[in-house]
């Protein structure tokens, strides 16, 4: 096993109390699968990626275990996770093209971290170079200041230094969502390729986006208020899903070559609760046109068949 | 407001955004300015957010510290000249006396109630402040809302005469227009400070018109048909409010501080009395080697205390409206 | 680079045109006429007071059309000619500057590059524990709102005056004449440490807290995330920020220039060093319109040279006003 994640739970700390946004998640990644993790704004998928590797300032560990290729990740000890950073797990972060120091040139700021965690640059630097042309840049960029690249190519050099020392889980926290549709295509290529390439064992490819998943993932984990409620292989959550989210998350996108008239887009009236102070039972339930009292208790995040866990009594 | 701007003609600034750079809160003046957007007001929430802001505000010991140092200087600067009906340039009581139950403050070379002149010093400075402080910041956020809103060649414009006014020693103008007065008010001494004072105002409004003008209610405004002046009045300066005061707050302490330096060397009002102006007093007549501490400790120290708070006050202030520095 | 000097070459020019067009206008169109105030004071006969105004109106050049007094104005600027003193006549304006304009660099130059290499280190020190920022910090805000001269009074009171220890006013001591001998750099130092000191100490207040909450705001960067989400040790995440938050310290410094200087003038008068403050106190006080504005004149063309030394320091070191804004800072 690869990643193993159990009960994990992280709030935010606000003045108004702690907002929910992860509450209790539990699943596991095994060795060279991409998970992709998909879910509305605000149902905790950036939490549950950022909390794995780094909390910002007001992420608060609340309780749960991590376990990593069989170590213990002390995410609730934040100093202490150093050690397992760029090595063993790393981040493409949402905010990737602005992650470069605008000031060092791109060589710089990827040597001085290089050696900052111990690596020697010079021994690394025939590899570096090596993937620099593999994501299609050349080497001259590492002469570049960030301002002379284009987002894009920021995008890539952020891919490469994250992944440079072959961390076995690579977190990519919405990677294409500022990208046009050709260029999400090539990334989404890349990082497969990386993970074909044996760069990154296992990976979490976070986005609120269906479609690149659809292409990338192995298997796919839906989010929704802070829990996970289904994950299952990728084929299965797109052609038959089990969740009534899943469901009207997957119903609600248009596909190729229907048209408007002959079949609506369906969206989901309503909208998430509120993380600060989330009702009892399941989250989903004012919105779920399933929902009945038995609902009111919170259903198992539970197994229905191999490989594919649904958290829903009525399944 | 870090890095940011001081708004005062005689301290260093700490400026926080490369003012070149257009980034937002380009400050000349504060220690206070921390860069950043401001955080858009939601629409239906304003009035509960200003009642989160109040909360906290009232809970936060630099402002409470500051404020009410500030109350207490403004209180004496109302209520002395009360209590203590003396014509602070009036030579009553016996010369050079230190402190005393009779005389507060003690008294001058010539024996002048130093006390009585503290506190109508104190009324001067806080005239000052608000009219010159005011003035700029009138003149300041106008500049900086149309500079910022409208761009192309009237930001170009705007921006060559505040850079030339930047860059203007604009207390040696002063000097050299206060010294072709005559008779000077402090009406006047306010006038001046105000039109020479507001540029890095101006340059902070600006660089955060600029961050609000790219947000989509403000399209929606353009789209509606609203004139230019009703958006800034109506859209962009509310979501400011709070930027817009603590800049007030900045101008009002450098408006001070102008203002004691010009009385200092002698171009303060002729008539009537200052902080500043008790301090070049006190040098003339050679306080200093007299040991006549009693003369320029407490107008210096007033400055110091109702600048400082100020500009401590503004620390607390730029971290409950801007939710983001909260250390909780 | 070709365009951002571009730009502040035609700001410096269009400052400079209008500071020496206002250096002109301002006695010209006040009321009240230098050479009435002299003669006042020569009080002389009538008829041999009427000689002496035509002899002075020509001397000073006051007795030609308006357009051309401006036109002479700008061409004897550029032969260095700031006209004659009224104080110290018949000096030239520029001789008595040129006599006092090292006290006031010396006070200056060591003033300003200290406390701002010092203040920044102290900034960036104190925003490392949050106890220290409690206590530490609050220093830094009274000393930047302390005005120049009140700490200048405090300085002089204490060591001056309680503490004889060092000299109240003047550049060395009376009964010396420069020479190079330890015992007049001696007695020069003594004089020149309190007023320096009184300029460091509210400067240097400045630049820490302007560092400090540099330090903060570019700690919270997407850059020094990035780092520590790689496992970056603090000191390199600091080193980037501290580096960054260099930048606008030095426009900040650029911007306080005048400031600066008017603190410096200030200061001079409280203790009476000779360098162009004190120039400009016993210009108004003796009612010498023509070394205060030559005194002007030098003063915003020395704060125009210091604003363009700083734009070539900071071109040099930030390397997108080299390369330009255009492009890749999507």
């Amino acid at each position: 096993m690869s990643l193993s994640v159990q009960d994990l739970r992280v709030y935010y700390r606000t003045l108004a109390g702690d907002v929910k946004a992860l509450d209790g998640v539990t699943f596991e990644i095994a060795d060279g699968e991409i998970m992709g993790l998909a879910g509305e704004s605000g149902c905790g998928k950036s939490t549950l990626g950022k909390s794995l590797i780094h909390f910002d300032s007001r992420m608060r560990y609340i309780g749960g275990e991590v376990v990593l290729d069989r170590a213990r990740l002390p995410i609730s000890n934040q100093p202490a996770m150093d050690e397992f950073r760029l090595k063993s797990i790393s981040i493409i972060p949402q905010y990737a093209m602005s992650a470069l120091n605008p000031i060092r040139k791109v060589g710089a700021i990827t040597s001085e971290l290089m050696e900052s965690r111990g690596e020697s640059f010079s021994a690394l630097r025939p590899e570096l170079e090596r993937r620099l042309e593999l994501v299609g840049l050349e080497h001259s960029i590492l002469d570049r200041y960030p301002i002379e690249l284009s987002g894009g190519m920021k995008q890539r050099m952020v891919i490469v230094i994250s992944t440079l020392l072959n961390p076995s889980l690579l977190i990519a926290d919405e990677i294409t969502s500022a990208l046009d549709v050709s260029t999400q295509k090539a990334v989404a290529e890349t990082l497969v390729e990386f993970r074909d390439r044996g760069f990154v064992k296992s990976m979490i490819v976070i986005t609120h986006d269906l479609s690149i998943l659809h292409q990338v993932a192995d298997t796919i984990t839906v989010m929704y208020a802070g829990k996970l409620a289904e994950k299952a292989s990728a084929s299965r959550i797109i052609d038959a899903p089990m969740h009534p989210y899943t469901q009207q998350l997957i119903s609600s996108l248009p596909e190729v070559g229907v048209r408007f008239a002959e079949k609506r887009l369906s969206g989901i009236p309503g909208s998430p609760p509120a993380l600060l102070d989330p009702p009892a039972g399941c989250r989903f339930r004012p919105r779920c046109p399933l929902a009945d009292a038995q609902c009111l208790a919170e259903p198992p995040f539970a197994a229905i068949e191999p490989d594919h866990t649904v958290a829903c009594w009525k399944v | 407001m870090t890095g940011a701007d001081r708004p005062d003609a005689t301290h260093p600034p700490s400026p926080v955004a490369a003012v070149d750079h257009g980034a937002a809160g380009a400050e000349v003046a504060g220690p206070a300015f921390t860069p950043g957007a401001v955080p858009v007001l939601s629409a239906g929430g304003q009035h509960r957010e200003l009642r989160e802001m109040l909360y906290f505000a009232l809970r936060d010991k630099r402002i409470l510290v500051g404020a009410t140092i500030i109350l207490l200087f403004v209180a004496i600067g109302i209520a002395g000249p009360v209590i203590d009906q003396q014509d602070p340039l009036a030579y009553v009581g016996p010369l050079s006396a230190p402190p005393s139950a009779a005389w507060w403050f003690g008294t001058t070379t010539f024996g002048q109630d130093v006390f009585a002149q503290f506190a109508n010093g104190l009324q001067s400075t806080f005239i000052v402040g608000l009219l010159g402080g005011g003035l700029a910041a009138v003149i300041g956020i106008s500049v900086g809302f149309v500079a910022g809103y409208k761009g192309g060649y009237v930001d170009e414009i705007l921006n060559l005469v505040t850079n030339v006014i930047l860059v203007i020693p604009t207390l040696a103008v002063l000097i050299v227009f206060a010294a072709y007065l005559q008779a000077r008010g402090v009406i006047i001494e306010a006038v001046f400070i105000g039109l020479t004072s507001w540029p890095w105002a101006a340059r902070a409004i600006r660089a955060q018109t600029f961050s609000l003008r790219a947000r989509e209610f403000v399209d929606l405004a353009s789209l509606s048909g609203m004139s230019s002046w009703k958006i800034i009045f109506q859209e962009i300066a509310p979501n400011m409010g709070s930027y817009l005061f603590m800049t007030f707050i900045l101008l009002f302490g450098g408006a001070v501080l102008i203002a004691a330096t010009l009385d200092f060397i002698g171009l303060g009002p002729t008539d009537g009395i200052s902080l500043g102006t008790m301090m070049n007093n006190a040098v003339l007549w050679s306080a200093l080697q007299l040991g006549m501490w009693w003369w320029f400790i407490p107008p210096g120290l007033g400055i110091t205390a109702i600048v400082g708070s100020l500009y401590v006050m503004n620390v607390g202030l730029d971290e409950i409206f801007n939710p983001k520095l909260r250390d909780i | 680079m070709r365009r951002y000097f571009a730009r502040k070459f035609v700001i410096y020019i269009v400052t400079f045109w209008v500071a020496v067009t206002l250096d002109w206008m301002i006695p010209r169109f006040m009321p009240g006429n230098p050479v009435d105030g002299m003669l006042a004071r020569m009080s002389l006969q009538p008829e041999a007071a009427n000689t002496m105004m035509g002899y002075f109106l020509s001397a000073f050049g006051l007795d030609k059309p308006i357009w051309q007094q401006y036109l002479n104005f700008w061409s004897a600027l550029f032969h260095g000619d700031l006209g004659i003193s009224v104080w110290l006549f018949p000096q030239p304006v520029l001789s008595i500057i040129l006599n006092a304009v090292w006290y006031t660099i010396a006070l200056l130059a060591p003033a300003i590059i200290l406390s701002w290499i010092t203040g920044n280190w102290f900034g960036a020190w104190v925003a490392r524990r949050k106890r220290l920022d409690n206590s530490v910090l609050p220093i830094g805000y009274i000393l930047t709102a302390t005005p120049y001269m009140w700490l200048g009074i405090l300085l002089a009171w204490l060591f001056g005056s309680v503490l004889v220890i060092l000299p109240l006013s003047g550049a060395y001591s009376y009964g010396m004449s420069p020479s190079l001998t330890w015992d007049f750099f001696a007695s020069a130092f003594s004089h020149w440490l309190l007023p320096f000191l009184s300029l460091y100490l509210v400067m240097f207040g400045g630049w820490a807290i302007g560092m400090r909450n540099m330090i903060i705001y570019e700690l919270e960067s997407d850059y020094s995330h990035y780092l520590e989400a790689l496992g970056a040790p603090q000191s390199l995440v600091r080193r980037y920020a501290y580096q960054n938050a260099l930048l606008p310290q030095l426009t900040g410094l650029a911007l306080a220039l005048g400031v600066i200087v008017a603190g410096a003038l200030v200061t001079e008068v409280v203790f009476g060093y000779p360098g162009l403050g004190y120039l400009v106190l016993q210009a108004i006080q003796n009612e010498d319109y023509f070394l205060l504005q030559g005194v002007f004149l030098f003063v915003i063309i020395g704060v125009l040279l210091a604003n363009f030394i700083i734009d070539i320091v900071y071109v040099a070191v930030d390397p997108r006003t080299r390369i330009g804004m255009t492009g890749g800072n999507r």
